[in-house]
C-alpha cells in the first residue's frame, strides 16, 4: 500500500564528456568486481573470530562488502516482485492467499526474520561464510520486498483498460505484454519503492552484520560490524571514520542509482503532472548520449526481441476482469483456512502450550510502552517538519536544495549515529527511557519530511493566489490551504516513517557503549533481549506480538487515514 | 452492389453479470454485415451498446450469443486481418513513434529490418514523417491519433475497427484527419478493405459513412439502418447532406417515447424508481431553458442548431433536453424542443424562485426524488444511507448506472434544497450543513 511515488526534483543536466565514456566502464568494471568478491566470499572458510580491524584505510573494504549484501538483496527482491506479485495479480485465487500473506510479512519487524532464521541459514554451509551472508541478505531481502511487490502488484491491477486492449488487438503474447506493457507501465513506483527500500535497506544492512542469536554469532564483514567493534572497544575516532564512509556510501548510492533510476523511470509514468520539472540526473544523461551503453543495450534488446518471438502467442479473448465469485473460489478459501488451521494446530499450539498468561501479558504490555513512543514521537517530528516542509516546498529554490538533502538524510542509516547519542546520555545522566526513544525516528523522521515537501510543491499556484487575493493569513491559511493541500503526501510520509519506527525499535531501545548497556523499556528491547539470549519462545512471542501491533495500527489507523487523504485531498 | 463479405454479425447477445448472479443485458439481436468497399457507422448514444459490439467484432470479449464471422472465420479472439484506433489513442507512453508503430509487426514475429521498412512506410503514408523519435507526449492529440492510425494500418489489416477516433480531438484538428483518412481512403493508398466506425456525432457519421446504423439503448439494439449515397467529398452545407442529418435527428429523437420515463416505470409498477437517469448538471438545464427562452427562438428550436449554438453533440445534449422533458419544463420529438409555459417561466425567475419551481417539478415528475423525500421524511432522524437507495435501484440497472442515477437525483435535489449529502458519511438527509 505503499505506492505512493512523490515527484522529486534533482539537479540539473551537464554537458557530456568523453571522459564520462571512461566513468562508464569504471563503473562497469566496478559492478564486475563486486560480483566477483562476493563470489569469492561465498565459498570462503568463515573465520571463527570475527576479524574486523579497525584501522581507517579497512574502511572501503568493509564498504564494498556491506554494499554488495545490499546489491544482492535488491536482486532478490526484484526476482520476488516480478514472479510473486504477477502470480498474485493473474491468478485471482492465487492472489486471495499471497496479498493478505504480504500484508502479515509486512508487519513483521526485520530484524525478526533474521533472529528466527539465522540458525537455518548457518546450517546451510557450517564453516563457510556463504551462509552468514545468506543471512545478512535475507534480513535485507525482508526490508525491500514487500513495498516493492505491493506496489508492483497495484500497478497490474490498474494498467488502463484501452492499453491492455490494444495489446491483445495487436495480438502480443502474455510473455511480450509483461515485459512491453506491464512491466513498463509499473515502473515509475516501482522504482520508487525500490529506491525507498534501498534508502530503508542501508539501516538493516548495518544491524544485520552484528546480530548474534544467543551463541551463534553473525560475524560479517562491513561497516556494521566495524561500527560494532568500534563501540565495544570504545573507540569514538573509529565511529566517526565508519559514520563519514557510511555517508559517502550513501552519497554514491544516491548518485548513481537512486536519481539515475528515478529519472530514468520518469520515461514510463503514464500521466504526466505537468507543472513539475522532470527529474533529471547528470549520470543518467551521460549514459543516454555514451557509445559505451548503447553498445552494450543493443544485444540486450536482441535478445528481448529473440524472446518475444519464441514465446508463446496467445489468440484468445481478453478475460473478462472482475467475474463474480464462484463457488470453486469459496472452496479454494475454504481449503486454504482449514490447512492454515491444521499447520497452526501442529507447529502453534505446541509452543502455545507452554506459554502461560503472564508471558503473554508482558510482551502485550511493553507494546503499547512502544507503541505510545512510536506516536508520540511521530506527532513531535509532524510538528517539527511538516511547518519546515511546507515552508520549503512553497520556495521552488529552497526545494530544490532541501529535497535532495532530506531524501540523502532518510537514506542513510540512523543506528550509526546511535553509539554518539548513547555517549551523550551517558554525560548528561539522562533518563533512558526518554531520550533513547528519539534514536528511533532519527532515521525515519525525514520521509515526513519531503513527502510534504513534494506536497507543498504540488500546490498550485492558482490555489495560493486565490489565499492571498482573499487576504487568507496566519492559522487560517494553514488550515485551510496548506495543511489540506500537503495531507495526502503527510500520509505517505507518516505511513513509511511509523513502519520504520517500529523496526527501529528493536535496536534503539537497548543502547551500548563498551560495557555499559542502556536499556528502556519496549517491546524492541524485549525482542532484543530475547534474541541474545536464543530464548526462541520469546522472539517468537515478541515478533507476533509487534507484527499484531503494526497490523492493528495498519489496519486501524493509517490505512483508512490513508485512503481518507487520498479521497478527499488529493489534488488532481 | 453485392461485393464480398468481410465481416458478417449474427444475432449476438452480450451481458454482464450483476452481483446478484443475474444478467444486465448490453446487447441483444444485433445483426451486422461489412462488405467490401464500405464504411459503415454504428451511431448512438452512449449505453446503447456500440462500443460493446466493436470489442466483440475485435475479439476483445466473447458474445453470450449469436456468432460473429470475419473474413470468412468465426471470431474467437482478435482475429488476423483487423486493427483497431481508439478513442483516448492508447498509445504506450514508454515506446518512441516509431516503436509504437512497430509493436504490432513485432508481435508477429517480422525481422527487424522489415519491420522499420513497413513502420516508416506507414509512418510516411500518415504524414508524421520526423516525428519518428518523438514520445506520445511530445505531440498533439491530432498527431497522437495519427501514431494510431499508422500502427494500425502497418500490419496490413482488412478491415479497420475506429471506436470514437475523432471524438477526443478539438473540432478543427478532428476534420482535419477525418478529411485525411478519407483521401487516403478514396485514393485506394490504404490496404484496408472495409471500415466499421463508432461515432456519436451524427455529421460524422454522414461525412464519413456508405450506411449508418442508429442504436437505441435499454438493451443495446439496431433501431435502423440508413444508406448514405451522396458521393463523397461530401458538403456540410449540401443541402442534402443537411436534410439527412435532419433526418436523423429526427429520427433518433423520435424514438424517445419509447423509453421515456412513464413507460419505463410502468414496467415497475409500484415504485416507479427503476428508470436510469441521466447527470446532467442543473447549470446545463436552465442554460438551455434560457437559451432556448431567448430570441431568436421564443420558446421552440430546433436540436440541430441548439447543439451548434451550444456546441453540443447528441451525447451531450440527447440527456439534458430528455430530463428537461421528463421534468415537464419542455417537450421534445421530431428534433424540436419546445418549451412548456412552465419551462418559460423558469427562465424569467431569479435563483431562489427557480430553486422553488424546480423542487415542485423534481418531487412531482421524478419518482426517485420523491422517494428519497418520503423515506427521508418518514425517518425519525431524517437521514439514510446512500447504499440503501443505490441497493434498492440495483434491482432494476446495473451496478455503475443505479450509482450514476443516484448521483444524478442527489445533485438536482442539492439544487432545489429538497435534500442534502454528505459525502464523508455517505448519508443523506433532510437539514443543511452548517
Amino acid at each position: 500500500m505503499f505506492q505512493a511515488h512523490p515527484p522529486i526534483s534533482v539537479g540539473g543536466h551537464r554537458r557530456a564528456f568523453g571522459i564520462w565514456d571512461v566513468v562508464t566502464l569504471g563503473l562497469l568494471l566496478v559492478t564486475l568486481a563486486l560480483l566477483a568478491e562476493g563470489g569469492r566470499v561465498a565459498v570462503a572458510a568463515l573465520p571463527a573470530e570475527p576479524q574486523i580491524d579497525l584501522d581507517p584505510a579497512n574502511l572501503p573494504y568493509y564498504a564494498l562488502r556491506t554494499t554488495f549484501r545490499m546489491v544482492a538483496a535488491l536482486a532478490c527482491s526484484l526476482v520476488f516482485t516480478l514472479t510473486y506479485a504477477t502470480a498474485a495479480a493473474k491468478s485471482r485465487r492465487a492472489g486471495m492467499v499471497l496479498i493478505p500473506l504480504l500484508d502479515l510479512l509486512q508487519s513483521v519487524p526485520i530484524l525478526g526474520f533474521i533472529s528466527v532464521t539465522v540458525t537455518f541459514f548457518l546450517s546451510l554451509s557450517p564453516g563457510h561464510a556463504f551462509g552468514a551472508e545468506c543471512a545478512a541478505i535475507f534480513a535485507i531481502f525482508t526490508s525491500q520486498a514487500w513495498n516493492m511487490a505491493f506496489s508492483f502488484y497495484q500497478s497490474l491491477r490498474t494498467v488502463p483498460a484501452e492499453l491492455t486492449e490494444v495489446s491483445y488487438s495487436l495480438r502480443l503474447g502474455p510473455w511480450m505484454r509483461f515485459w512491453r506493457l506491464e512491466v513498463p507501465f509499473a515502473m515509475p513506483a516501482l522504482v520508487w519503492n525500490m529506491m525507498m527500500s534501498v534508502s530503508g535497506g542501508w539501516f538493516f544492512v548495518v544491524a544485520s552484520e552484528t546480530i548474534s542469536v544467543g551463541s551463534t554469532q553473525l560475524a560479517l564483514p562491513g561497516v556494521g560490524s566495524y561500527i560494532g567493534l568500534a563501540v565495544r572497544e570504545q573507540d569514538l575516532g573509529a565511529i566517526l571514520w565508519a559514520v563519514g564512509t557510511m555517508l559517502v556510501v550513501v552519497l554514491i548510492y544516491d548518485q548513481m542509482l537512486f536519481r539515475p533510476l528515478v529519472a530514468w523511470a520518469d520515461r514510463f509514468r503514464f500521466v504526466q503532472e505537468s507543472e513539475l520539472a522532470p527529474p533529471g540526473s547528470w549520470v543518467l544523461a551521460t549514459f543516454r548520449r555514451s557509445p559505451v551503453v548503447a553498445a552494450l543495450a543493443a544485444p540486450l534488446a536482441r535478445l528481448g526481441d529473440w524472446t518475444f518471438r519464441v514465446s508463446p502467442h496467445d489468440r484468445g479473448p481478453m478475460p473478462d476482469r472482475d467475474r463474480p465469485a464462484r463457488a470453486g473460489d469459496r472452496l479454494w478459501v475454504a481449503g486454504v483456512l482449514v490447512l492454515l488451521a491444521g499447520l497452526g494446530w501442529r507447529f502453534v499450539r505446541p509452543v502455545a502450550a507452554e506459554i502461560g498468561l503472564e508471558e503473554i501479558l508482558e510482551p502485550l504490555g511493553l507494546g503499547l510502552v512502544t507503541l505510545v513512543r512510536v506516536m508520540v514521537l511521530i506527532a513531535l517530528a509532524s510538528l517539527v517538519w511538516v511547518p519546515v516542509g511546507v515552508w520549503i516546498g512553497l520556495s521552488p529554490r529552497a526545494a530544490r536544495i532541501a529535497q535532495p538533502i532530506a531524501q540523502f538524510l532518510a537514506a542513510f542509516p540512523a543506528n550509526l549515529l546511535f553509539p554518539l547519542a548513547v555517549l551523550a546520555i551517558l554525560h548528561w545522566r539522562l533518563n533512558p527511557d526518554v531520550w533513547l526513544s528519539p534514536l528511533m525516528v532519527l532515521g525515519t523522521q525525514w520521509y515526513i519530511l519531503f513527502n510534504v515537501i513534494a506536497g507543498a510543491s504540488t500546490i498550485p499556484t492558482e490555489l495560493r493566489d486565490i489565499g492571498t487575493s482573499l487576504r487568507v493569513r496566519g492559522w487560517l491559511w494553514w488550515r485551510k490551504i496548506a495543511l489540506p493541500a500537503v495531507f495526502p503526501f503527510y500520509m505517505t510520509g507518516a505511513l513509511t516513517a511509523s513502519g520504520g519506527s517500529w523496526n527501529a525499535a528493536i535496536v534503539s531501545e537497548i543502547a551500548t557503549w563498551g560495557d555499559v548497556t542502556l536499556r528502556a523499556h519496549g517491546l524492541g528491547a524485549y525482542i532484543a533481549d530475547a534474541t541474545a539470549a536464543g530464548d526462541f519462545t520469546r522472539i517468537l512471542l515478541g515478533i507476533a506480538v509487534m507484527s499484531g501491533f503494526v497490523l492493528i495500527l495498519n489496519r486501524a489507523v493509517w490505512r483508512p487515514l490513508y485512503l481518507f487523504a487520498e479521497r478527499r485531498f488529493r489534488l488532481s | 452492389m453485392e461485393n464480398t463479405t468481410l465481416l458478417d454479425v449474427r444475432s449476438v447477445h452480450k451481458g454482464f453479470a450483476r452481483p446478484d448472479g443475474s444478467e444486465y443485458v448490453v446487447l441483444d439481436g444485433v445483426d451486422l454485415t461489412l462488405r467490401e468497399g464500405e464504411i459503415v457507422g454504428l451511431l448512438g448514444r452512449s449505453g446503447s451498446g456500440k462500443s460493446t459490439l466493436l470489442r466483440l467484432i475485435a475479439g476483445l470479449s466473447r458474445p453470450g450469443g449469436g456468432q460473429v464471422t470475419c473474413l470468412g472465420r468465426p471470431v474467437d479472439g482478435p482475429p488476423e486481418g483487423v486493427a483497431m484506433v481508439f478513442q483516448s489513442f492508447a498509445l504506450f507512453p514508454w515506446l518512441t513513434v516509431l516503436a509504437n508503430v512497430e509493436i504490432g509487426l513485432e508481435a508477429q514475429g517480422i525481422a527487424r529490418d522489415e519491420r522499420r521498412r513497413r513502420a516508416l512506410d506507414a509512418i510516411d503514408l500518415i504524414g508524421l514523417d520526423g516525428f519518428e523519435s518523438a514520445y506520445p507526449r511530445e505531440l498533439s492529440g491530432g498527431m497522437r491519433q495519427r501514431v494510431g492510425f499508422a500502427r494500425a494500418l502497418v500490419v496490413h489489416p482488412e478491415i479497420l475497427l475506429m471506436d470514437e477516433p475523432f471524438s477526443a480531438l478539438d473540432v478543427l484538428t478532428a476534420e482535419t484527419l477525418r478529411t485525411d483518412f478519407l483521401d487516403l481512403w478514396g485514393e485506394g493508398q490504404l490496404p484496408i478493405k472495409g471500415v466499421i466506425l463508432v461515432t456519436h456525432n451524427i455529421e460524422e457519421a454522414v461525412l464519413m459513412c456508405d450506411r449508418i446504423l442508429i442504436f437505441g439503448s435499454n438493451p443495446g439494439h439496431i433501431l435502423r439502418e440508413i444508406a448514405v449515397a451522396l458521393p463523397q467529398p461530401r458538403d456540410r452545407l449540401d443541402p442534402d447532406f443537411r436534410a439527412l442529418v435532419e433526418a436523423i435527428y429526427v429520427e433518433m429523437t423520435a424514438r424517445r417515447p419509447t423509453d421515456t420515463l412513464s413507460s419505463r416505470a410502468e414496467r415497475f409498477p409500484g415504485t416507479g424508481i427503476g428508470s436510469a437517469l441521466p447527470e446532467v448538471s442543473t447549470n446545463l438545464m436552465a442554460g438551455l431553458l434560457e437559451l432556448v427562452d431567448a430570441k431568436p427562438y421564443d420558446g421552440k428550436a430546433d436540436l440541430p442548431d441548439i447543439a451548434a449554438a451550444l456546441r453540443l453533440e447528441v451525447d451531450d445534449l440527447f440527456p439534458v433536453a430528455e430530463t428537461l422533458q421528463m421534468l415537464r419544463f419542455a417537450e421534445f420529438s421530431g428534433g424540436d424542443i419546445r418549451l412548456s409555459p412552465e419551462g418559460r417561466r423558469f427562465a424569467g425567475l431569479d435563483t431562489d424562485d427557480r430553486k422553488a419551481l424546480f423542487a415542485r417539478h423534481l418531487m412531482t415528475y421524478v419518482p426517485l426524488a420523491g422517494h428519497i423525500r418520503r423515506v427521508l421524511d418518514e425517518r425519525p432522524n431524517h437521514s439514510a444511507r446512500w447504499d440503501r437507495f443505490a441497493e434498492e435501484l440495483e434491482d432494476h440497472m446495473s451496478p455503475g448506472r443505479a450509482d450514476e442515477t443516484l448521483k444524478a437525483v442527489v445533485g438536482w435535489g442539492r439544487y432545489a434544497e429538497a435534500f442534502a449529502y454528505d459525502d464523508n458519511t455517505k448519508l443523506l438527509s433532510l437539514e443543511d450543513p452548517d
